[in-house]
Order: C-alpha cells, then structure tokens, then sequence
C-alpha cells in the first residue's frame, strides 16, 4: 500500500504579492489571446500596474502587521524574511516606475519577428499605428516576478528556477527595441547566449554542491559545511561555478562584458529594468548563497570575492572614461556600482551585529541606487534624433541652454551616481564604505586589514567615476549647443511622473538618509533566514 | 541650543531658492534680492559675533540636531573664535562679490565693445553664490565631523558651476581640474572619518567628543594622513597645487575671491582644527615634512609668481606663498604662530579678495588677463589704480596693513618655537622671511607694469571706478588699513580658540602672542 502523500503547506498569505504578480502575467497572456486587439494595451495597462501596486501594498502589510515570517516558507523553498520582504518592496516599486516608461509610446517594435527594414516590419508599423507589442506588459511582469522569487529562494533549485524565470523574459525583451532594431537582436541574441552559459554554470555548480552536502537547501549547506572539512574539491567547483553564475547577473568583472552591448541595444525602459531591478534581486540573491549557504566558508570565498570586487570597480569606472555612447557609459556605471556592493557583501562577517551593518547598508544602497538609475534612463528616452534616442554622447553638447531643467536633473543624478554629499548615492557609498571598514576590525577576521585596504580601492575607483560624470556635465553645461541639435521629446506624463519621483527621492534622501535608512534598519535586524 | 547658526544657514539657502524660482526677465530682481539676502546675513553674523565671549566656553551658540542616527550623525554646529572669524570673513565677502559681479553674468563687453564672456543665467549665478555662502557657513560652523565633510564636498559643486559656466576661455578644464582635485582628496579624507569612527568606536562624530579618542601612534598616523592630503589639496600646498593657478584664473573675479579667499581656507581652518587636535601625536611627528612642505610653498609661489604673464594667474601663485606662511603657522606648535596662521587666514582673504577685485575692474576694461596689455592706468583712472596699489601692498605685507601683522606673528612664533630642537623651526623661519622679499618684486612689477609708465594705447579709454566699484574695494582697503592698525578685536576672539587648541595638542601656550600684537 502506497504511503498517502502529504499536501505541501503554503503560506498563501505570505506568499501573496508573488502570487499577484505571476497571477497577473498569465491573465496577460491571456488577455493576449483572446482580447481584441484594440482593447489590449487599455487592458494591459491597468492590470500591469493594478497588481504591482497590490503585491507592494501586500508587502506593505506583513511589515506593518509585523507578520515577517522567521521560519522558511513553502516547504523550505523559500524564504521570505525581512531582507526579502524589504528587496520585495524595492523591486515592486522599480518594476511599478518601470512599466510606466515602457507604457510610453514607440519604445518597442511593432512586429519583432520580421527582418529589419523589410516590407513586413513596415506593414506591422503601418497597421498598429506604432502601438507596438503588447506582449511587453505580461513579460514584464514574469520578470518582475522571477525577481522577487530570486533573492528570497531558500534552496539552489528554486533559485534556479527564479532565474530563469527572470531571466527568459528579459532575453526577449531585449530585442524589441523599435529604433536600431540589429543592434537591439544583436543585444538580445549576446544576452540570450552568454546568460543560458552562466544558467548552465549556475546549474552545475548546483549539481556539485549536491554532491558534496547531499542537499539543495542552502541552510542544509552551511549545516554541512559546519561537520565537514570544508575543502572538498566537489565544493570548491561548485562553489566557483555557483559564484559565476550568480555573479554574471550582477555583471561583475571579469563576467561584465554582456552589460554594455545588452543595456545598449535593449528598448531604454528594458535597460532601465534591468540595470534596477534585476541588479536588486541579483544582488540580494548573492548575498544569501553567499551568507546563508556558504557562512562557514567565508575563508575561502571572501579573499576571492575581494579580488573580484576590487576589479569589478577598477575595471567599470576605468572603461567608463572611454565611452562615447550615454547607455554605454551607465552600463560601465552600473558595472562599478556592482563593484561597490560587493565591498558591502564581503563586510557581511564576524558578529550578527555587524552582519546586520552591512546588510542595511547593501539594501539602503540598493534603493538609492535603483531609484537613481530608472530617472537618469527616463531622461535618456526624452532626447531624441531622428533615428531614435540620441545616443551618442556629443549630441548631449549644449543641453543645458537649451533644456535646462532636464539638464539640470540629469546632472543631478550623475552627481548621485558620483557619490556627491548631499545626493541619495553618497549617502549609500558612505554606508557599504563605512560597513567595511568596521567589519576589518572585527576580531577573527584574518583579512580585516585588506578591508581598509578594498575601501581605498573603492575610493579610488570612485574619484575615476567622478571623472566620466563630470564629463557629461561638462558637456551639457559648458559646451555650446550643436547647431542640428537632437530633439527633446515632449515626455508622456508617465515619464514626467518617473523623473519626477526619482529626483524627488534622489534630493530627499541626500537630505534626509534616515528616512529610508530606518527602514532598511528595521529589514537587515532581523537578518536572512539561516 | 542657539539658533544663531541654523538660522545663519538657513537665509542663504531660502534666499537662493526665491532667486531661482523668479519669473525669467527678472534679473536685476534677481541681484537686488541677494544683495538683500547677503546683507541680512551680514547683519545677522554681526549681531551674532557681538554676543561671542571670547572668555566663555570654546563652543558657543551650539545646536545639535539629530540628523541620521542610523550612522551617529548629528546636525551640530557652534563656533570657536577662528570659526567666528572665518564665517565673519565669508559674510563680508559675499555681499561685495555679488556687487562685484552685478555684471558678470549679463555678457561682459570691454570698453570698445568686444564681448569677453558671453551673455548667461543670471539668476543661476546668484543662487549658486547664494548655496555657496549657506555652506561656507556651514562647514566653518560645524561641530560634527560627518557634517563638516559634508558640506567640505559638497561646497564644490555651486563653485564648480560657477567656474565651469560663468569663466574664461578655458573654463571646463579649469573647473574640471578644481573638481576631481578636490574630490580625490576629499575621498581619501572620506576613508579617515569612517576610520575616525570605527576606531573611536564612540558611535558619534561630534567634535570634541573625539578629541583624544584616538591614541595608538600608527592609527594617528594614517588618518591623520588622510585628513592632511584633503586639506593639503584644499589650501593649496606645494606639491598639489597646479589647480589653483587654472581655477582661479578662469573663475569670473568674484567667484575666485570666494575660491581663494574662504573656500581654501577650509583646508588650513582644517588641519588647525582636526589634524591638530585629533592627532597630536601624529601632527608632531609629521611637524618637520609638512614645515619643509610650507617652506616650499612659500618659496615656489613666491618665485613663480614673479614669471606670470597673466594677472589672476599671478595672485593666485601669491596665494600658495601666503598659504604656506598659513600653514607653516598652523604646524610651527606655538601660540603665536597659530594665532598668526589664524589671523592670516582673514587678512588673506581681504587682502586677496581686493587685489582679484581690482585686477578684475582692470581686466573687465581691457578684456586681457595680461600685465603686458596695460600700462599708464594711474593717468586714465587714478582712483582704480589707487586701489589696486593698497591691495598690491597688502599683498606684500607691507607694515600698517594687516597681512603684516599675521606674516610677522607666524615667522616670530616659528622662530622661536622649541619644537623639533632650538635651531630646525628657526631655519624655516629664516627661509620663508626671503619671501617678504621676492613678495615685493612680484607686486611692485607687476604694479609698475599696469598702473605707471607711459599710457599704452587702449588703456587710454579707460574709465575710472563707478560708485559701484568704489562700494565695492572701500570697505575691503578699510579693513585692511584698520586692522592693520588695530587687530587685537581679532586677536582677543582667535587667541584663547587657539590656546585651546594648542593644549588638546600638549603645547606649552606662552603669552608671545599678546606681545606680537604690539603696534
């Protein structure tokens, strides 16, 4: 007689916004199917953004009913915990300020399968009247829902399977760019390849970990790691294959080389999408490999992670400086911010309390920094050639005479960017800086030390940066307009909406850091689910 | 808790959001309103300074707010006597720069009508000014480290702006140069607060709580190292100085008054104030090198100051030979030569802010920076080069106006300063007195060059200062003549500031600074 099988329990109710969101993109899918064609984007929208609003209100409500869960959820798969709930929230609103620049007209193709530049591309054009793909609002949402699945997965196989989940959709996206549309298949083509690599890595180093611990689940990890030596070779290559996957996502050097060409060719609000929300969930996902899973390892992975942060901030703010294409610039941009954030993930040592310094400040710097990133792409949307977005950085010549309140924003964000006191971004620098240094002083700690020592790379790494941002302001406001200057195009009143909120937080927490500060405070204490 | 210093603050910054936020067309309201604001603040830093008691606590009208508790930030401020004195400084200057500028930004035309800079924002001019004097204040007026820092940086930005939008033709680079200068070290000093922090291990920032928090010798050392390279870049001293000599040359003449008159400053205001006190151990043990630093300064400024064709360029290479008579006084460990670096710190910024102001009525007349293209100015307009004599000689220190006073309390007191043995102080002393001499080449020269001889051809058009301008340089050449004569009110609010801080360093506090302030 077969055992009966026990249900699985669910914690619907702590599980609810993931469910809203994937609940969500399905319901688009079918909307896709079975609405008419002329209905559908007045039925995407609302919905789209109707249950992004509801998961974070949701969100909202575990926190303030002071639900945060301390156990793992869903059987142990996953692990919805205060950093979790926290990340959540962040993704949510990213995701939520994202879908309100792709809501904006002509971003996206008509009819992405077509040749470029054939005559069936240009009947698509013709027959949607430059509606576009509506496809876009329900693959969004899968990707917002593989990031909030990403960093609150409690074993490797359902992180696995939340990068995919993220991931897969965003391939897609990627190639839907209306303007430049080889570049943007190139884009999309090169994410696609090199991202299935770093899957597979991710999905090897798996298989070897199981190997060494017999377990997916990663507190079963560490629990392994505590009763074993720790110098297994079926360990090391997982760990290391397992440490690629995820830090390919993150776009750390020497896996960063797909962010530039990816962020380049993908429709601006994709890249606005990614370089915020998919960096948050990536981030928090590495973070709990690296803290919950491998806590008993942090001999062996912290001198690695150092070397990789310390070259991730060299090498994205050196390559920066020889940029001539805006996208290209945040994109090497993003690639040193990842580089700082590491500095926070390898503070994560020694007390709970210094753990919870460190995590505060990496999930602090994760708001700030998305925040940032979604308004300073916005504003890249609105300056237009004919030929699409006007890239290139010398077209950027003169923009403050002739548009200076934009100018002016954009040079704000980049003073965030540049870490500038009294910016959100300086305060955020200031945090992972400050968290490093006193966990270097932790006792036990045999490379506390070399932490002063990554914070003054870091440092320098941010006088770098300071110089390609400056130049953009420099360009924008000391240089004289190009005569066939690029048009600034009149911004939908979701896209003022975007800038608006961006820089509204941008100034607000540069004045007033504790605001959000408290909150990250409150999410870190409590610290990740082990 | 005062609100003398908030409120202080907080004028400037209103002031600069109405400006920004008038109608466009608007711009004479625009300078009107900030005159206004300069003047209220003036007024408002008067009536302050009138209830300092130089007697009283080291801090006064203190306020401390907190700010971010998460990281142990307070919003303190409060003012010792060189801080009063350098707020009093910046609260002069501000309202004679803008009456300076009234014109910078509306396109500057020389007399026979070629245009030097071209037509820009007004109202952004004069709300950067604006921002910039909120934050000159702050940063003199802040008690907690973390806040100094904050407005150390952030202060770059509106002089950046004004650099890079309102200067000379080769005005990016210029400001580009001054900002990732500045930043670099700001950077490095950014590592030593947090390392301040950790290793206090006080879960505050505040002043002189910190104060011989940090007593292991190498820890001294490395942070001190960190605070000394931002100041060292900010004062400027030899050898990281090269931006100056750009910025201030490019930047409109009154943007470059505040540079070099109370923007460097801080970086002198600095080492006195946080590389002596917070690590004295470290400050003694690095006293020979940076001594040896500030004698190079004062030489080399002194020396290429003579070879410079072009005006601005000029003064500013005067600048790096007075900063280092500053620093030289601040590191000399006696009471007399800090009490004179200090003194010099306002002196300079009269002396300086009237030689560019004069220089920039000059330039404004010919449209060239450069001495070659003058010449018999005394005969078209005397009463310009009546002023731009007095400032030339207060450059050069000469005795009844103030410059002299402070150049004389710092090689006196580093004369006889005992530390590091009898005789290695005394050497520097005798060293930088050289410059008193090469002082008066580069000035005289440069004087004889544009105001006398024979009247060369465009200056002929000249005309002589308007009412304006004469507002403008007769309150400056005032303060330079009456302190010159009479520093003691000055002195009476710097010295007892100084001997405090003197004592957190462990330096014997002898009476020569009352006897160098004999007349």
């Amino acid at each position: 007689m077969n055992p009966a099988i026990d249900a699985p329990t669910i914690e619907y109710g702590t599980l609810a916004p993931l469910l809203i969101v994937f609940g969500a993109a399905i319901i688009g899918v079918l909307v896709e199917a079975f609405a008419p064609r002329y209905l559908r984007k007045s039925i995407h929208v609302p919905l789209t953004l109707l249950s992004l609003a509801g998961a974070f209100a949701l969100v909202l409500v575990q926190v303030l009913r002071g639900q945060v869960s301390t156990a793992p959820s869903a059987m142990g798969a996953l692990a919805v915990d205060g950093p979790s709930l926290f990340l959540w929230g962040v993704i949510l609103v990213l995701s939520f300020v994202c879908v309100l620049l792709v809501n904006d007209e002509g971003h996206f193709v008509a009819s992405a399968a077509s040749v470029p530049g054939s005559a069936d591309e240009e009947g698509a054009e013709s027959v949607d009247n430059g509606s576009g793909h509506t496809e876009v609002y329900p693959l969004v949402l899968f990707a917002v829902g593989g990031m909030l699945l990403f960093p609150a997965a409690n074993d490797l196989l359902m992180m696995f399977v939340a990068l995919e989940v993220m991931s897969l959709p965003l391939y897609l996206l990627c190639g839907l760019a209306r303007r430049r549309r080889l570049l943007s298949q190139e884009a999309s083509m090169k994410y696609f390849l090199l991202g299935a690599f770093s899957s597979a890595f991710f999905l090897y180093g798996t298989a070897m970990v199981y190997g060494f611990a017999g377990t997916v689940s990663l507190s079963g990890i560490n629990h392994a790691l505590s009763a074993g030596s720790g110098l297994d070779p079926l360990l090391l290559i997982g760990l290391s294959m397992l440490g690629v996957g995820l830090l390919f996502k993150i776009g750390a050097a020497p896996f960063q080389a797909w962010k530039p060409d990816v962020y380049q060719g993908a429709p601006t609000p994709i890249t606005a999408l990614m370089a915020s929300g998919t960096l948050v969930a990536a981030v928090g996902a590495v973070l709990r490999v690296f803290w919950v899973g491998l806590g008993n390892l942090d001999w062996d992975w912290r001198p690695v992670i150092w070397v990789i942060a310390a070259l991730t901030m060299i090498v994205g703010s050196v390559l920066a400086i020889t940029q001539t294409e805006i996208k290209r610039m945040l994109a090497y941009s993003s690639v040193a911010h990842a580089g700082f954030l590491l500095v926070g993930v390898m503070a994560t040592f020694g007390t709970a309390e210094q753990n919870a310094v460190s995590l505060k400040a990496i999930l602090f710097y994760l708001a700030v920094y998305g925040v940032t990133t979604v308004g300073a792409f916005a504003v890249v949307t609105l300056i237009r050639d004919p030929g699409g977005e006007a890239g290139h950085l010398s077209r950027w010549a003169g923009l403050g005479k002739r548009a200076p309140m934009l100018a002016g924003t954009f040079a704000f964000f980049l003073l965030a960017f540049a870490g500038i006191p009294l910016t959100s971004g300086f305060f955020g620098k200031y945090a992972v800086f400050a968290a490093a240094v006193s966990s270097g002083t932790q006792p036990g700690d045999p490379i506390g030390g070399w932490m002063v020592g990554l914070v003054v790379v870091g440092v320098i790494a941010s006088a770098v940066a300071a110089f390609f941002y400056v130049r953009v302001i420099v360009l924008m406001f000391f240089s004289e307009p190009a005569a066939d200057g690029p048009a600034i195009a009149v911004p939908s009143m979701g896209t003022v909406a975007v800038i608006a909120v961006s820089l509204l937080v941008t100034v607000g927490v540069g004045l007033y850091p504790e605001s959000v500060l408290g909150i990250a405070n409150d999410a870190a204490s409590s610290l990740f689910i082990r | 808790m005062s609100p003398w210093l908030p409120i202080l603050m907080a004028v400037p910054v209103v002031g600069a959001i109405v400006v920004a936020l008038l109608p466009k067309g608007s711009d004479k309201l625009a300078k009107q309103v900030t005159l206004l604001v300069s003047l209220v603040v003036l007024v408002l830093t008067g009536v302050m300074a009138a209830g300092f008691d130089p007697d009283g606590d080291r801090f006064q009208f203190t306020a401390a707010y907190n700010w971010i508790p998460s990281f142990g930030v307070k919003f303190g401020v409060g003012v010792d006597g060189v801080a009063l004195v350098l707020i009093a400084l910046s609260a002069v200057l501000v309202p004679i720069v803008v009456l300076a500028s009234w014109h910078d930004a509306d396109g500057v035309k020389t007399a026979d009508g070629t245009l030097i800079t071209p037509k820009r924002s007004v109202k952004t001019y004069f709300s950067l000014l604006l921002v910039l004097e909120t934050m000159m204040i702050g940063v003199f007026a802040a008690t907690d480290i973390f806040l100094f820092y904050v407005f150390f940086e952030a202060m770059l930005i509106p002089m950046y702006f004004m650099i890079g939008s309102y200067g000379g033709a080769q005005r990016s680079y210029a400001a580009v140069k001054f900002l990732l200068y500045s930043l670099f070290g700001g950077l490095l000093m950014l590592v030593a607060v947090i390392g301040l922090y950790v290793v206090a291990g006080k879960s505050t920032f505040m002043f002189p709580e910190l104060v011989g928090a940090i007593q292991d010798p190498t820890t001294q050392k490395w942070l001190f190292g960190g605070f000394f390279i931002a100041f060292a870049i900010k004062a400027p001293l030899w050898p990281v100085h090269t931006w100056l000599p750009d910025a201030a040359a490019q930047a409109p003449a009154g943007a470059a008054v505040l540079l070099v008159g109370v923007l460097d400053k801080v970086g002198t205001f600095g080492m006195l104030r946080f590389c002596l006190e917070l690590f004295p151990d470290a400050a003694k043990a690095f006293t020979m090198p940076i001594v040896v630093l500030a004698v190079i300064s004062i030489i080399y400024g002194a020396i290429v100051a003579i070879g410079q064709t072009d005006m601005k360029r000029l003064i500013a290479y005067t600048s790096i030979s007075h900063f280092g008579f500053i620093v030289l006084g601040v590191f000399a460990m006696s009471s007399t030569a800090s009490a004179g670096a200090a003194l010099y710190m306002v002196n300079h910024g009269f002396a300086t802010g009237a030689l560019f102001l004069a220089a920039g009525f000059l330039i404004a007349r010919r449209g060239s920076p450069f001495i070659s293209d003058y010449g018999g100015v005394q005969r078209v307009a005397p009463v310009l080069a009546g002023f731009f004599l007095v400032a030339g000689l207060a450059g050069l220190s000469l005795p009844g106006l103030s410059s002299f006073v402070s150049e004389f309390m710092v090689m006196i007191g580093t004369y006889e300063s005992q530390a590091h043995g009898s005789g290695a102080l005394t050497v520097a002393a005798v060293i930088s007195a050289i410059a008193v001499i090469l002082a008066a080449v580069y000035i005289l020269w440069m004087v004889q060059r544009t105001i006398n001889g024979p009247t060369a051809e465009p200056v002929k058009a000249f005309k002589d200062l308007n009412v304006r301008e004469i507002v403008v340089l007769a309150p400056l050449v005032a303060l330079i003549i009456g302190f010159g004569f009479f520093p003691k009110p000055l002195l009476d609010v710097i010295n007892p500031s100084v001997h405090q801080t003197l004592t957190n360093v462990q330096v014997p506090v002898s009476t020569i600074a009352e006897k160098g302030t004999g007349q």
